[in-house]
């Protein structure tokens, strides 16, 4: 059974999502490499953000 | 009245055939229908994170939806549809969990049913390039 950390969850949930979204969103090679990096950093960023966000409201 | 006959589209491929075939191959195999269409690289990479995410949902003890009896469960199993010949498979060998269980196992039911809609989006994606819509 493959059991990862959360976060490592999180990374490979947003490099296969990202990759998908960029080849499928944009026309050129370049701008798919964008834009997938682009949801990609917005993916792993929100996350860390709602986690610090959660961890504050628990408190 | 006569009538003249409507110009091919520019931007259209040169295939001809069943238009919804690439559509069609796409859902069944994830990254089959750019393969149709001779966009290797593109079907390769949409392969690899399609099979990977739904195989990685599978090994973190993921669970298949095989019913419907809530709105929750029917969504799930829409979208575990959506990959295809994987989730038929899946199903026939008794793969993934019959129940969650483990925090991890949460995770990889949502990483099926993430790989399912990511598969419907690339099919539609191949039938955009197969119409002409999409270069």
């Amino acid at each position: 059974m493959f059991t990862p950390s959360h976060f490592t969850a999180v990374l490979l949930f947003s490099l296969f999502a990202s990759t998908v979204f960029g080849i499928t969103q944009r026309d050129t090679p370049q701008r798919m490499f964008r834009y997938g990096l682009y949801c990609f950093g917005l993916f792993v960023g929100s996350v860390i953000v709602l986690s610090w966000v959660m961890y504050l409201i628990a408190r | 009245m006569a009538s003249t006959p409507n110009k091919p589209n520019a931007a259209a491929p040169a295939q001809q055939g069943f238009i919804f075939l690439p559509l069609i191959a796409g859902w069944l195999v994830p990254g089959a229908g750019h393969f149709l269409l001779r966009k290797w690289w593109r079907g390769t990479l949409l392969a690899i994170s399609i099979v990977c995410m739904f195989a990685l949902g599978l090994a973190m003890q993921g669970r298949l939806y095989a019913n419907a009896h809530d709105i929750l469960e029917m969504l799930g199993l829409l979208g575990d549809l959506g990959s295809g010949l994987l989730y038929i498979v899946g199903r026939v060998m008794g793969l993934g969990a019959d129940s969650i269980q483990l925090t991890v196992a949460d995770w990889g039911t949502r990483f099926i049913v993430v790989a399912g809609l990511l598969n419907i989006i690339a099919a539609v994606d191949a039938h955009n390039l197969r119409t002409g819509r999409k270069s």
